[in-house]
């Protein structure tokens, strides 16, 4: 689903990614390890499309709708409510059902009840659940997790946990993490970058 | 066709991102009064009405300025603009959804600037209407791709007169010919020129500004 | 490479020639112009010199749509090159303009030069582009922003001519006339081969500096791949 080959990336004069091969088959999960600033967050933004790369080449077989990116950023609009900003990206993604989806969703990560506040009232830990309301909102098949434990508490944690175990095998999950000890014994690959 | 409803979601969200922080429009609002009002303290009392009219054009360059400077602060800060792009959606929508917002602002802008410059200089004809109401599409059009890119820069706020006022001369040119001239059907013919080939060319050219 | 070096220095003496060339029938061969005298054989510079402006703004452009049609990245490089020589020769129009407009009338700024008024809107636009290039960090971002900004460029240049004549009705600027030569075959030949001479100044420019950044960007490649 995913192939790297010779894959670079700089930005200005510093080189982030050099010389990347990897591939990703359907299914897989695949985590990335490495210390600050070796080019984790990087990689999934090439594998999202945000960036292109600068040497080598990039390929992923899958529509930009069928994929979910959760960043550092939680990709929601701070003067927005939470209900306001999964709705925007349902209609967005053409979510079939969308009440129904959001409402589901927001139940499961304990957000119901503040969806009609604004989203710069979240804390760090309810922001970080919205982004994974938002990532899983219109089911994609590909899943591109950017750190998704920081800022969050363990019951929070423990969410992240349920929704790896479940997509593991059903959809294919690339998993960046500086704490990787959770994730480890679901990965049926792993990259590490220096 | 689901293009229009993409744009159309966008459109809503940036009317309810305005009606919460309240901040763009009324600034542009205030800007444009005071800008007139500073007019009338600059132009000496033998300047002809045609000066004045110049200027009022100046006024809704500067505030549209002021306008578009907003327009992409609210993606650019917490980088919800990347949110969008991943989205299925063409994003030329973006760019559309945001000119019709920007039209919006612009249009209520004038609804108070035409009154206030008829109060304080000399009365509004047929052809000034006309005239900035096809401006305005220029404007916006040409502005939101440029707002695009500035917010996509490390110069920011400052970048964004240097492209936009380069580019938008002609439309000052038929605005005040328009305005000034006997015969205002060819200006406002040129301004028609002008807010098509530059809003296809925005429209066009709005994924290269957004993704890579 | 010895090929492309061979050009290179066939295109430089080439431009060289006719560079020389030019000036010299422009200075001592043509015709001496009838109204304006001695003065009038700035044209002869000035305007080869905007028409190849035009030409640089123009091959700009193309290799900015090169680059957003087909994402390769060395058509940033060329497009960039291009625009850059662009801007010197516009300033060079301004600067030949200014000086004809002062030997003919006395004034270094007239807006009655429809070219002129042209140029320094153009000169503006381009300015801003450095601009834009210098505050964005280098890669895909910046090759497409400066992209799209370069085709806005030519999109420009048509339609800034055209406000320019239209401004003349309500702006009355003080007018100069000056009657466009009505060019003989002589003055056609003298303009035509500095016409081919600014041509080929900015081609073996063009060349010369694209192969330049080319070589930086190699040596930078072979000095990472050694790290």
């Amino acid at each position: 689903m995913i192939q790297a080959r010779g894959l670079g990336r700089r930005f200005g004069s510093k080189r982030v990614i050099r010389g990347l091969d990897l591939e990703v088959r359907a299914g897989e999960l695949l985590l990335v390890t490495g210390p600050n600033g070796s080019g984790k967050s990087t990689l999934l933004a090439l594998m999202a499309g945000l960036l292109a790369p600068t040497e080598g080449e990039i390929e992923v077989d899958l529509p930009r709708g069928r994929m979910g990116y959760l960043a550092h950023e939680p990709l929601v609009y701070k003067e927005l409510t939470a209900l306001e900003n999964l709705d925007l990206y349902g209609r967005l993604y053409h979510v079939v059902e969308r009440r129904e989806t959001i409402g589901a969703l927001l139940e499961r990560f304990g957000l119901w009840e503040v969806r009609h506040q604004s989203v710069g009232s979240f804390s760090r830990g309810m922001q970080q659940r919205l982004a994974l309301c938002r990532v899983l909102l219109h089911g994609p098949e590909l899943l591109l997790f950017d750190e998704p434990y920081s800022g969050l508490d363990a019951s929070a944690r423990t969410l992240v946990d349920d929704v790896l175990a479940e997509a593991t095998g059903a959809k294919t999950l690339v998993v960046a993490s500086h704490e990787p000890e959770h994730v480890r014994p679901l990965a049926t690959q792993a990259l590490a970058l220096a | 066709m689901t293009y229009f409803a993409d744009v159309a979601a966008l459109a809503r969200k940036d009317i309810l991102l305005e009606l919460r922080s309240r901040d763009t429009l009324p600034a542009m609002l205030l800007f444009v009064v005071s800008a007139l009002v500073v007019f009338h303290f600059s132009l000496p009392s033998d300047a002809s009405a045609t000066a004045s009219t110049g200027l009022l054009w100046i006024a809704l360059l500067f505030t549209a300025l002021l306008g578009l400077g907003r327009a992409f602060t609210a993606e650019r800060e917490q980088r919800v603009l990347d949110g969008l792009v991943l989205a299925p959606c063409d994003r030329s929508a973006i760019w559309l959804a945001k000119t019709l917002g920007v039209l919006v602002f612009l249009g209520i802008a004038e609804a108070v600037a035409l009154p206030a410059y008829a109060l304080f200089f000399e009365p509004v004809g047929w052809e000034l209407v006309a005239a900035v109401l096809l401006a305005d599409l220029g404007l916006a059009a040409v502005g939101t791709l440029l707002a695009a890119m500035a917010a996509a820069s490390r110069a920011r706020e400052l970048l964004l007169p240097l492209l936009f006022l380069p580019l938008v001369i002609p439309v000052v040119v038929g605005g005040v010919g328009a305005t000034v001239v006997d015969d205002p059907g060819r200006y406002l013919g040129f301004l028609a020129l002008y807010d098509l080939i530059f809003a296809i060319l925005s429209w066009a050219s709005f994924e290269y500004v957004v993704a890579e | 490479m010895s090929l492309r070096n061979n050009r290179a220095v066939l295109l430089a003496a080439a431009a060289a020639v006719l560079l020389v060339a030019g000036l010299a029938l422009a200075l001592f061969w043509a015709p001496e112009d009838a109204d304006q005298g001695f003065s009038q054989r700035i044209f002869y510079i000035h305007v080869p010199i905007a028409l190849t402006a035009y030409a640089c703004f123009g091959w700009g452009a193309w290799k900015a749509l090169r680059l957003l049609w087909t994402r390769e990245s060395r058509y940033d490089l060329e497009s960039y090159t291009a625009v850059h020589m662009g801007v010197i020769f516009g300033i060079l129009t301004l600067v030949t303009g200014s000086i004809w407009a002062k030997i003919s009338w006395g004034v270094w700024w007239t807006w009655s030069e429809r070219q002129l008024t042209l140029f320094l809107v153009l000169f503006l636009f381009y300015c801003a582009y450095f601009m834009l290039r210098f505050s964005v960090e280098a890669g895909p971002r910046r090759a497409n922003l400066s992209a799209v900004y370069a085709l806005f460029g030519v999109a420009l240049i048509p339609v800034s001519f055209l406000a320019i004549r239209l401004a003349e009705n309500f702006i009355h600027p003080v007018v100069f006339t000056r009657d466009g030569p009505q060019m003989s075959g002589s003055m056609f030949f003298v303009f035509c081969v500095c016409l081919a001479a600014m041509l080929g100044l900015f081609a073996s420019l063009y060349t010369n500096e694209l192969t330049g950044k080319r070589l930086d960007a190699r040596l930078r490649e072979l000095r990472e791949a050694l790290e």
